[in-house]
């Protein structure tokens, strides 16, 4: 007894500091945010009436709500063909190939944002040596658009997908696509009728992450949409730093959240949430 | 008998290594046949390749008079059943025998009529509703079965379809696929490293090794007339002595171990290495029998003394040491006279016809 609590008073001690942390700097600016949200510019829900009356603001969600949908859905399609490959092509290839997925982490978003930016511009390399070549005369519009956001997103969004679908498939017996096989399924109906449905749970999981992170995207779309296309955490940006219109932001801050919470909420009825987020 | 699967010189090989080493083997429609080896023998990969997962480097496959050598495994309707079972653990029971029909697009009336069926023929009628992680090893094994079965394929091929079982279940279920086999008709290709399963189920055995069939034939035949050392080494106990031959003629030799002398019965014609060539005997450990005075009559007899006993319920396993080297001995405990204690002088006898020559592929 005496022994167990004094791990237990160890445990809490360990666990004050991030508690403290969280607290200060977390958990009381967002209270700050929520109560800003209901208060200014006068107290009540005018801010949020503006969900519902602004144009500017449904533009803004539209914009936000369809890029997500098309970065997840690009995700999950290349971040699936990438966790099939991992698992299905020689081990050592597969591991050279999951390196390469972890190795974009370790790039700043910032980084790859500039990067995509000197690839993608009318001066870019990739229309330069379009010109050069002779393919096009003039440039391609490829970045400050919603082709350049879309494929920053993607590019930052693909290993978010591909992992939990790694984890997913691994679980998935090999033998089950032989066995379909064996009994008269083509290799597609083996696909499309056995090892598709197995991997929903992880199609799931990985749509949940991207979609979620997706919604909150600011410096991507802040530098390759070059101001034109805007989605809701630039928008926010916008109307703390230079219209000071810190009712509209905190308002759009915390439907944001709860936007989040509800789809986390929804999603539980279908798949095991501390699975997704690796609790479990 | 009309021929089921026939491979033809099949060879497979990955990198350097050579998997299956140009391999002919007949496999006759409505036989129990067994792959026999120890892992890493080759076995699994001619089992692969009759399925059509597996693409051999050279030779043909056919299934009947139809090569089938470069078919898609889903267009050679054989039956499989793998190691491991692989039912789809999202579907129920009856979905999962029903997957080969639904494949098929067999209209839904006769599809539950047909899983009806399999499912008594498993016996696991009131189990179709249940997934297969709520069954039982050995039910799940049924599952595999009846999946494997429901379309009538000519051929169930069987990858160890027993090696997760416990040893009791298992020998239950061996029974089973004895009595299915005979009750379908169908040819049943069976790999496993058992050799008791091999032995007790099987109406031929094929022995695999290091990619190459060392020896083929009916069970009694290979388990009697091993042809090489590999072979009565692997299938069951055997004992080793290595001769030189004294004497030649053409119904026995005669082959001398240091001092001794002891007779081997040959089969007329046989194809016999001269007098002085080396020669390498097989001695099942069942086939000697243990006295404790010097027999009389014909036969070999060597004296010997007991190491160690060790009693297995209906046997005694004995270890006794003698001139030409360590030998063991099974004496059936019933009939056993004394209990052979370490320290015992005892002596072995055998008839000349009890032991058999090997080739030496050690």
């Amino acid at each position: 007894m005496r022994t167990d609590d004094r791990t237990a008073r160890v445990y809490w001690f360990l666990l004050a500091a991030p508690l403290f942390l969280l607290v200060v700097f977390y958990l009381y600016p967002l209270a700050k945010v929520l109560w800003l949200s209901v208060t200014v510019p006068t107290p009540g829900l005018g801010n949020f009436a503006k969900l519902v009356t602004s144009d500017a603001i449904h533009k803004i969600i539209g914009t936000t709500a369809r890029l997500s949908a098309i970065t997840t859905i690009i995700s999950l399609v290349l971040g699936y063909v990438i966790a099939y490959a991992v698992l299905h092509v020689r081990t050592r290839h597969g591991e050279w190939l999951l390196f390469f997925v972890l190795l974009s982490f370790w790039l700043s978003v910032l980084v790859r944002a500039f990067g995509w930016l000197t690839l993608l511009q009318n001066r870019g390399l990739v229309n330069t040596l379009l010109i050069d070549w002779g393919v096009i005369d003039t440039p391609l519009p490829l970045v400050r658009n919603e082709f350049g956001v879309v494929l920053g997103m993607v590019h930052y969004m693909v290993p978010y997908a591909a992992l939990p679908l790694y984890a997913n498939m691994k679980g998935i017996d090999p033998r089950l696509v032989p066995a379909a096989r064996g009994l008269g399924a083509g290799p597609v109906e083996a696909f499309l009728k056995v090892y598709l449905p197995m991997s929903l749970p992880g199609l799931i999981s990985a749509a949940i992450l991207v979609f979620v992170f997706s919604l909150g995207f600011y410096v991507t779309p802040a530098l390759l949409g070059g101001g034109k296309t805007i989605m809701i955490a630039e928008y926010i940006a916008v109307q703390i730093t230079d219209t000071l219109n810190w009712g509209v932001a905190t308002m759009l801050a915390t439907s944001l959240l709860l936007t989040v919470f509800v789809m986390l909420a929804v999603m539980a009825f279908f798949v095991d949430l501390r699975k997704v987020f690796g609790v479990k | 008998m009309a021929v089921a699967v026939r491979l033809q010189r099949v060879a497979k090989q990955y990198g350097d290594h050579l998997a299956v080493d140009d391999v002919s083997l007949d496999i006759e429609e409505g036989r129990f046949v067994t792959l026999l080896g120890p892992s890493g023998s080759g076995k699994t990969t001619l089992l692969m390749m009759i399925a059509g997962f597996v693409q051999p480097t050279a030779g043909r496959i056919f299934a009947g008079a139809r090569d089938i050598t470069h078919l898609a495994p889903e267009r050679r309707e054989f039956g499989m059943v793998f190691q491991g079972y692989a039912l789809f653990p999202n579907m129920t029971v009856a979905e999962n025998i029903a997957f080969a029909l639904r494949i098929r697009k067999v209209d839904k009336a006769s599809v539950a009529r047909e899983v009806d069926r399999m499912l008594d023929t498993v016996r696991l009628t009131s189990l179709g509703g249940r997934l297969p992680r709520e069954l039982s090893g050995g039910q799940q094994q049924r599952v595999a079965l009846a999946r494997a079965l429901i379309f009538h394929p000519k051929v169930l091929l069987l990858d160890e379809p027993l090696s997760a079982l416990d040893k009791k279940l298992r020998g239950g279920l061996q029974e089973e696929l004895r009595d299915l086999h005979r009750r379908l008709g169908t040819t049943f290709v069976f790999v496993t490293h058992d050799q008791d399963e091999a032995l007790s189920m099987s109406d031929e055995i094929v022995i695999v090794n290091r990619g190459r069939i060392v020896q083929h034939g009916l069970p009694k035949i290979l388990y009697d007339c091993p042809a090489s050392h590999f072979v009565a080494d692997f299938l069951g106990r055997s004992n080793f002595v290595d001769g030189t031959i004294a004497t030649v003629t053409d119904r026995s030799i005669a082959y001398r171990v240091g001092e001794h002398r002891f007779e081997q019965a040959i089969a007329p014609g046989a194809g016999i290495d001269g007098v002085s060539h080396k020669v390498l005997i097989g001695l099942r450990p069942e086939k000697i029998a243990l006295s404790m005075t010097r027999p009389s009559g014909a036969g070999n007899h060597l004296r010997a003394e007991v190491r160690k006993a060790t009693y297995e319920g209906a046997d005694y396993h004995v270890r006794v040491a003698t001139d030409i080297g360590d030998m063991q001995v099974m004496v059936p405990a019933w009939r056993s006279l004394f209990e052979p204690a370490p320290g015992s002088p005892v002596w072995l006898s055998w008839a000349s016809d009890a032991s058999v020559i090997l080739r030496d592929d050690r």
